[in-house]
């Protein structure tokens, strides 16, 4: 029995050494990871905004396609994002949302200020509840919430141009038809 | 032809660290003083060959070679001689080399400082050694070459990445693989002890300062690179918990654990299948941290190219070097004898608790840092946990640590008195109370952690003076008698009294950010911000030409009740050839706080960003850094590491040494 704890760190390394071995895999598409409430209501919420702004509900975004990005100041694979984020704003009609997770106002309104607002308004979810119901993984994350308020797609981490242009325009287009 | 040269020299130094790799360990098991020598001057020589390479490269660098590949991607004319030189290490190949230079500087150092050690673990030692030398130089021969010519050579380099062109970032890596490579010779002493089945207070003596010198190199590594993002990056932070800066940060945690745990062992004979463990522990999360930043396996600002390859190279090594090791551990490590026994309230005592925690610490960090990764392998993103899961995890672990901090030192060894230790840390516990009454009366109870986290600073600081204070019998003994006790201590105990002091210094500095007063305001010139007291007044920006980069360079001038103070010019330097702009932060401390500023993007009406913080205590940050750095060194000049010592001191009191 005793033996068997001086097994442990070796056992342990090992498994982690398996998941060095999927990361190194070069052909794994990193980005599309179904979500479970793909075509199903987006979960509700009511978020608070900064001082000043209104917040963010669920209610007020229907009636059109919307993109909603979770987001923080903290968080660095955000910052790679923005750019591609400000370049989506100006160029796409298609209303893009943020929600601030886990993020004091205050900083993530510095962020804002700092590189570029992209968002139309901007829901802060300081406890990090609406993500839990959304099931986000950790930040960036994006959804496609159609007009009717059902979830259509969930990217996971950084959007690309490439992204932009090859998963999430098409299915803008499709969906902004009547 | 000097670039072929270096070339050579490194295909020799590979087979010389195959030869050391396998003769000493042979003519250890068979106890074959000739074959055991081998390792010596394979050692030495193997150094020589690989200073010999890495010198070549320096070389094609200084003049500009663009023959050379690697100088003609990552260097240029026009850049300053500083930056060519160490331009060396900033790149994949280049700094792989340098990797392997320290390693062998290591394994030449153990060979020819390693006199008092019994010849059989000196050749295991340096066999172990030479084996790790023999997986990376295959790496870099293989995989990495730095020598590779390229025709037609272009008539000028491709120039670094901007970033890299930093006094702070330009010496960060050579401290850091000095600290990672430093613990591969705490590792092959562990290994040499394990595959002997032996482990004693000699054995401890031997590792601590080879881990000593390692720790004190990393934890001045960390501090540059921390305190480069902080003046580079222009956000006034200065950790990111990037997966980078933990993947050397992790090593430092469990190396502090092996330094503490390694005094027990030597002290008392105990805890020895711990610190095999934690040796190995050490080095491995060194390996892994390289792993890591080299296969691209995390994106981060650090990262160099990615390549597939090399990652599978790199986790080979890792699965022989750490596999094998914890499997020979496996084996080996339930043989070895316990040693003396200690009550759970006992210097020992202390010693497990600072390692259970500071292992914790590790671990979490770890997680934090490979659950994105994790995720990423199954299939997912790449999301980052970030600063709330580190914040939640991370500080609490750290106050008991501080609370131990002082309170162990006052502890016997194998049976401590923890309420009379508590009694006469009474000053200690009297000032960290008025610190929190006088945080609460002026910052109200909102700050209360920052104010907790500086009050614990008080703690730590004033428990390790009164620790010193009461082996000298300040003030209870008469004055000549405390300065004869104060200047016969031993160094290890200044060492340790510094350390601690250093530490509370740094905590005071990072609780102390939470008081920060930040202006982020867009300024057209002769617009003026008010700061913590002080007056901004934006004077516009100029155009300056570097030598390979144009700034914007702001002129802000800071005055206090109408005085001038200091006139600040933060830039934005633009590289041309790299199409990249890096920032130039303007700082102005007086060692209690700094005042911060950092220059944004320009608008179209000729207004600019600017970014101003006043940010007290975080010098401090630093300045702890180097204390605690200055205390490992103090302690590794300790006579009882020196040669002969051990030998001599078997001999008591013959003849006392002069000075004493």
């Amino acid at each position: 029995m005793r033996r068997l704890l001086y097994l442990l760190p070796v056992a342990l390394f090992l498994c982690v050494a398996a998941y060095f071995v999927l990361a190194l895999n070069p052909n794994r598409d990193p980005s599309l990871l179904p979500s479970a409430l793909i075509d199903k209501p987006a979960p509700q919420f009511a978020l608070a905004g900064f001082a000043g702004d209104p917040g963010l509900t669920l209610d007020s975004l229907k009636g059109q396609a919307v993109l909603v990005n979770f987001f923080a100041s903290w968080c660095e694979p955000c910052r790679e994002e923005h750019d591609v984020l400000m370049r989506f704003a100006t160029q796409s009609k298609t209303p893009l949302y943020g929600i601030a997770y886990k993020d004091k106002p205050e900083d993530a309104q510095h962020f804002l200020k700092d590189y570029g607002d992209p968002y139309r308004r901007v829901g802060l979810d300081e406890s990090g509840r609406t993500a839990i119901d959304f099931g986000v993984y950790g930040v960036p994350e994006t959804y496609v919430i159609d007009r009717a308020g059902r979830i259509r797609l969930r990217f996971v981490g950084p959007l690309t141009d490439n992204d932009v242009a090859h998963k999430l325009l098409p299915l803008l287009a499709k969906l902004a038809q009547p | 032809m000097i670039t072929e040269l270096g070339q050579f020299a490194l295909v020799l130094a590979l087979c010389l660290a195959l030869v050391q790799a396998t003769l000493p360990l042979w003519g250890a098991a068979r106890g074959h003083a000739g074959l055991m020598a081998v390792g010596q001057s394979a050692a030495v020589a193997q150094f020589l060959l690989i200073a010999g390479a890495f010198a070549a490269l320096v070389h094609a660098y200084v003049v500009s070679d663009f023959s050379v590949l690697n100088v003609a991607e990552n260097s240029a004319v026009a850049k300053p001689l500083l930056y060519k030189i160490t331009g060396v290490w900033g790149n994949h190949e280049g700094s792989m080399l340098l990797w392997v230079l320290i390693l062998s500087l290591f394994g030449a150092a153990v060979a020819l400082f390693g006199d008092n050690l019994p010849p059989a673990l000196r050749a295991r030692v340096l066999a172990v050694q030479g084996m790790i030398g023999v997986g990376f130089l295959t790496f870099i021969v293989f995989t990495s070459d730095a020598f590779t010519r390229l025709h037609p050579a272009p008539l000028d380099g491709q120039g670094m990445n901007p970033v890299l062109q930093d006094p702070g970032l330009a010496f960060h890596p050579p401290f850091l693989y000095l600290g990672y490579v430093g613990f591969s010779v705490a590792f092959s002493f562990a290994v040499a002890a394990l595959i002997e089945g032996r482990v004693d207070a000699a054995w401890a003596r031997w590792v601590r300062p080879w881990t000593l010198a390692a720790w004190c190199a990393l934890t001045l590594g960390i501090a540059m690179g921390s305190w480069w993002a902080y003046y580079t990056l222009g956000w006034g932070g200065w950790w990111f918990w990037d997966p980078v800066e933990n993947a050397s940060f992790m090593p430092w945690l469990v190396g502090t654990a092996l330094l503490h745990s390694a005094i027990v062992v030597e002290k008392r004979d105990a805890l020895k299948s711990w610190t095999i463990l934690l040796a190995i522990v050490t080095f491995s999360l060194s390996l892994i941290g390289t792993f890591l930043v080299r296969s691209g396996v995390l994106t981060s600002v650090h990262a160099f190219a990615v390549d597939p390859a090399r990652g599978t190279f790199i986790l080979v090594l890792l699965v022989i070097a750490i596999g094998g090791s914890l499997t020979l551990y496996a084996v080996r490590a339930p043989a070895l004898s316990g040693g003396g026994l200690f009550a759970p309230i006992s210097r020992e005592g202390a010693l497990v608790l600072n390692n259970v925690l500071l292992a914790t610490a590790a671990a979490t960090v770890f997680l934090g840092t490979l659950y994105p990764l994790f995720l990423d392998a199954v299939g997912g993103p790449k999301v980052s946990v970030g600063f709330p899961f580190f914040d939640r995890t991370f500080a609490p672990l750290m106050v008991p640590v501080l609370i131990a901090v002082a309170a162990g030192p006052f502890l016997a060894w194998k049976r401590g008195d923890l309420l009379g230790a508590l009694q006469r840390l009474w000053i200690a516990f009297a000032v960290a109370l008025v610190v929190v009454l006088v945080g609460l009366y002026l910052a109200g109870f909102k700050p209360i952690l920052a104010i907790l986290g500086l009050a614990l600073a008080a703690w730590v600081a004033i428990g390790s003076l009164s620790e010193w204070a009461e082996r000298v019998k300040l003030l209870r003994a008469p004055l000549p008698e405390s300065w004869r006790r104060a200047r016969s201590l031993p160094r290890a105990a200044y060492g340790m009294t510094l350390a601690h002091l250093g530490l509370a210094v740094s905590v005071a500095g990072i609780a102390a950010s939470a008081f920060a007063v930040e202006r982020i305001e867009l300024l057209h010139p002769g617009d003026t911000i008010a700061l913590a007291g002080y007056q901004l007044r934006f004077d516009g920006t100029e155009k300056v030409q570097g030598p390979n980069f144009t700034a914007d360079r702001a002129t802000i001038a800071v005055t206090e009740d109408g005085k001038p103070i200091a006139v600040l010019h933060p830039e934005r330097r633009f590289f041309a050839l790299q199409q990249q702009t890096t920032s130039l932060t303007a700082i102005r401390t007086n060692f209690l706080a700094d005042l911060y500023v950092a220059l944004g993007d320009p608008d179209a009406t000729g207004g600019s960003t600017i970014r101003a913080y006043w940010k007290p205590l975080t010098p401090w940050i630093w300045m702890g850094a180097v204390l605690m750095a200055a205390g490992g060194m103090l302690s590794l000049f300790d006579r009882r590491w020196r040669i002969g010592v051990a030998a001599r001191r078997q001999a008591p009191a013959a003849h006392p040494a002069p000075g004493e």
